[in-house]
């Protein structure tokens, strides 16, 4: 199947103008005939929400948390770009797409990317609107910051909560179109299944995770913006209950899934400690302008940080990469630790670390300084690991923390399957292989304030005259019933072991095998590991209590099914991508000095798997990357 | 080190519930309070017994939703901190730690430790807005805010919806978080044309939903995990008689 992207034909940066002034629409009359349904009220989701609920669809929004703003946008720390250029330090929108075309090394679509920065600009006019609370220079005018694999200081931030701010101001835009009655909000609802009608999408079947009750929504088009599935991988930076669940349901009725296995491992979290450790902690990015990463020069070390002196130790990325220092992008920090760590030189007990080191910013800055920049994020370390960073060097470790993979989506953020939209973290569109810091919060809102407003008119306008769409149709019947049965299979296991038992063993596999290094044959053998998972899993689960209650362990045993499904393309897509890029660094496929070698001849396309059937593995499809605005070139921060 | 566990078990909504006592032998200092639980829950569905039913999503502190009353505080002894960044090293060997729910008029009882605090959305949809449609901003620093000012209408933004306020107070009052969110706006010049009706509007809702008075016990500030001052239960009071007399004089 040919996969069309729809971009626009004329030149870059008149492509979305273009698009904005030739597009569809629908009237005003004939929005309030159209229903639309929204999986997700994180930033992606809420906007889209709110904005679409103004314009006057009529939409129903449904998130699992038994508050919209609870959905995991909230804990984003440190910040959001936008091509403002309030510093005079030579950004501009052509700036920003470039970073995020190379920072994603050469695998995302420039179309998509363009826009993307052009619409940057607006959401910061807009959460200002709403009165989120940026932080501020003395003049009353909006302050920035640096963050890694850029040159130039473009991220708006509020102290280390920008998610949480962005997200409450989204909230906000939600909770006045609730009033309006123009949105319909289900909190603690999770969908599990959609509704196909010939070929189109038409609704959703939901499980209200109070009762335990099944229940189906109808509607002419329905947004998935569901987040990311790091998860998959048991431990990660991602909130307990991120899933893969919406966004999988909606591969196997048909959406493809893109580049699923481009996963990006943050380099500054708090290490792993202990066997019931259920997440790991993010240390902020921006954390980075001010710390100096080292290890020992040599291997073993046991000294205290203090008592390694100046000339043993090995800052080592200001060694390798001296014009980006300690803000490289975050797959190359995080090579680089996960390469000093293997070389014996990792540091703290398990020797699975590195230090993020404040002494010298302290002594040139102030200590008081400091706390402005970073004070809850100290706090919050110190919380965790019981230890005083502003006395001793943090310790960090990479970890998982986004999915740049997603449902494969068109210019119009709308899946192969008519009438199926997917927005934010849950689509793979515009990252590539490695995502640039703080630019998922500009995705989500860019997507939801901004863009599918536009888009689905696109489509919408030849829904007008459908009519209401019913819940009552065999297609509905069939997919309550799918639920229905599923639900039952898990529940008459009645195994052995706990669901948490099996996402750990699915995670080890993922970590081991397919997470900051993988090979062919890691690879392979990881795939029938998670085959023996998945047979063991649906023959000896353990889920006490009923279906028809509130019962997180069967919440947690729907999503854990699904990761295990997704865990195995995951592996198979990775396997395929015989290359490295960005967050995916395959071990075979490197330059002499240890960098990521890509390989445009054979693999500039994003690979998009068709489901096929429960014993018959995906097929992939090429979308091929036409770059015709950036040269591509091997990647160097050197 | 080995801890005795007294939590609240609960059926339903409608189910009376009662304290079940529970012994875990093996808890490590470094885990957190909630990686306990899960400690516990692990060790109930091996016994095969029902797990214990509790909120909780980021871990981090940020998102509002654990919400636990240890040793009859909400978010338990540490101050500043959520349930989920409490660690069980300020726990001693040999301690009986008791578990509750949020208790208030305004939160039922879903199950175990599970409480409904949709009665929160309620007030927020009332009036916790700015009323800006997408696309009508004008450029950003065309809104000039004196740098105390943002960073105080930050302090007031920092609130994470968690309701401990409203379980600390022997009234059930959620002047403190009401009180943030009208602060977050009355201290923003983008806040100013919507002011009066807000305020109005969220305390009308406030009401409605059985939420007690303020009696200025200051428990809510004691107990709050973002440390939300008193101070803004008294721009409350402010914008509401302020909004009052303004309504009357119209
Ligand atoms: C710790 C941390 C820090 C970060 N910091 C930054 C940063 O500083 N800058 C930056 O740009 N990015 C950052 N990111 C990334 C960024 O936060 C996320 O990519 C982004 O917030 C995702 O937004 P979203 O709207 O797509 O999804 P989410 O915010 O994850 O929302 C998903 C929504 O979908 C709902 N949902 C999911 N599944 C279902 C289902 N089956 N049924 C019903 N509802 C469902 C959830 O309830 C939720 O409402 C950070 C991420 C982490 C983990
Ligand atoms: S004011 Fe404090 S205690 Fe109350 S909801 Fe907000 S954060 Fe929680
Ligand atoms: S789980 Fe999010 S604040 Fe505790």
């Amino acid at each position: 199947m040919a996969l069309d992207s729809k971009i626009p034909s004329g030149p870059l940066g008149e492509k979305w103008s273009r698009y904005k002034s030739s597009v569809k629409l629908v009237n005003p009359a004939n929005k309030k005939k159209i229903d639309i349904i929204v999986i997700g009220t994180g930033l992606a989701g809420a906007s889209a929400a709110a904005s679409l609920g103004e314009l006057g669809y009529k939409v129903k929004a449904f998130c699992f948390q038994d508050s919209a703003r609870r959905a995991h946008s909230i804990a984003a720390q440190g910040g959001i770009n936008a091509a403002k250029n309030y510093r005079n330090d030579g950004d501009s929108v052509y700036r920003l797409f470039y970073d995020t075309i190379k920072g994603g090394d050469y695998r995302s679509r420039e179309g998509n990317v363009h826009r993307l920065a052009e619409v940057s600009v607006n959401i910061i006019d807009q959460c200002v609107a709403q009165g989120v609370p940026f932080a501020r220079e003395y003049s009353g005018l909006l302050d920035n910051r640096s963050f890694g694999g850029v040159q130039v200081s473009r991220t708006f931030y509020a102290r280390g909560q920008t998610g949480q701010q962005l997200l409450l101001g989204a909230y906000s835009a939600l909770n006045r179109q609730v009033k309006e009655k123009s949105v319909e909000l289900f909190t603690r609802h999770e969908m599990v299944e959609v509704v196909i009608e010939n070929g189109k999408a038409r609704g959703v079947i939901v499980r209200d995770l109070v009762t335990g009750e099944i229940q189906r929504h109808a509607a002419h088009a329905v947004v998935l913006a569901t987040g990311g599935y790091g998860n998959v991988f048991f431990l990660s930076t991602n909130a307990m209950g991120c899933n893969t669940t919406a966004i999988w349901k909606a591969h196997k009725k048909g959406a493809f899934f893109g580049n699923p296995c481009f996963t990006q491992i943050h380099p500054t979290c708090i290490p792993v400690h202990g066997e019931y450790q259920s997440k790991l902690t993010l240390m902020s990015e921006s954390l980075r302008n001010d710390g100096r990463v080292w290890v020992s020069k040599s291997k073993g070390d046991k000294r205290k940080p203090q008592d390694i002196p100046e000339e043993e130790r090995d800052y080592y990325l200001e060694r390798k990469y001296p014009s980006f220092g300690n803000l490289v992008p975050r797959d190359i920090a995080s090579r680089a630790a996960k390469e000093a760590c293997d070389d014996g030189r990792g540091v703290g007990e398990t020797g699975m670390a590195v230090y993020l080191d404040f002494a010298d910013a302290i002594k040139k800055y102030g200590k008081d300084t400091i706390s402005a920049r970073y004070g809850n994020l100290f706090e919050m370390y110190e919380k965790i690991t019981g230890e005083d960073p502003y006395t001793t060097p943090m310790m960090i470790y990479p970890a998982v923390h986004y999915t740049m993979g997603g449902l494969w989506v068109d210019y119009n953020l709308m899946t192969n399957v008519p009438g199926m939209y997917a927005t934010g973290e849950c689509n793979f569109s515009d990252h590539g292989a490695n995502r640039l810091g703080a630019s998922a919060l500009m995705q989500g809102l860019a997507d939801g304030y901004f863009v599918l407003p536009y888009t689905i008119g696109d489509y919408l306008s030849g829904e007008i005259l459908t009519g209401k769409i019913k819940s009552d149709s065999p297609a509905f019947d069939e997919a309550e019933k799918n639920v229905r049965e599923q639900i039952e299979k898990l529940m008459n296991i009645k195994g052995t072991k706990s669901v948490d038992y099996y996402h750990r063993k699915l995670g080890k596999v993922m970590w081991d095998k397919c997470g900051m290094a993988r090979n062919a044959k890691g690879l392979t053998e990881a795939i029938e590991e998670i085959k023996r998972i998945k047979t063991e899993f649906w023959s000896d689960v353990k889920i006490p209590g009923t279906a028809n209650e509130l019962n997180p362990e069967l919440e947690k045993a729907i999503r854990v099914a699904d990761f295990i499904e997704l865990g195995e393309l995951m592996c198979r897509d990775a396997l395929h991508r015989e290359e490295s890029c960005g967050g995916h660094f395959r071990s075979e496929f490197q330059t002499p000095d240890g960098e990521a070698l890509r390989n445009d001849d054979k693999f500039a396309y994003v690979g998009a798997w068709e489901y096929k059937s429960e014993n018959q593995p995906q097929e992939l499809h090429k979308e091929e990357l036409v770059f015709e605005s950036v040269h591509l070139t091997q990647r160097s921060y050197k | 080190m080995r801890l005795t566990l007294k939590v609240w078990r609960q059926k339903n909504k409608s189910d009376k519930g009662g304290f079940e006592t529970y012994q875990l032998n093996n808890v490590d200092t470094h885990a957190s309070f909630l990686e306990m639980m899960d400690v516990l829950n692990e060790q109930l569905v091996n016994e095969n017994k029902i797990p214990v039913a509790f909120d909780h999503d980021c871990r981090e502190g940020i998102c509002g939703a654990c919400s636990m009353v240890i040793n009859g505080r909400p978010h338990g002894p540490l101050k500043g901190t959520t349930t989920c960044q409490l660690h069980m090293r300020h726990f001693h060997d040999g301690e009986t730690v008791t578990i509750e729910p949020f208790r208030a008029n305004a939160f039922p009882v879903l199950k175990d430790l599970v409480v409904d605090r949709s009665s929160f959305e309620r007030i927020q949809q009332a009036g916790g807005y700015i009323s800006v449609g997408t696309g009508s901003a004008p450029e950003a620093n065309n809104i000039p805010v004196n740098k105390v000012d943002a960073e105080k209408a930050f302090d007031s933004a920092a609130c994470i919806g968690c309701g401990a306020c409203v379980a600390a107070c022997k009234n059930g009052s959620a002047m403190l978080f009401v009180g943030a969110k009208v602060s977050q706006y009355a201290l923003l010049p983008q806040g100013h044309p919507e002011r009066n009706e807000r305020v109005l509007n969220m305390v009308a809702v406030m009401d409605e939903e059985g939420f007690g008075g303020c009696t200025n016990t200051g428990a809510c500030e004691a107990e709050c995990p973002k440390e939300i001052s008193v101070a803004n239960i008294m721009r409350l009071n402010r914008e509401y008689i302020s909004a009052k007399l303004s309504v009357e004089k119209e």
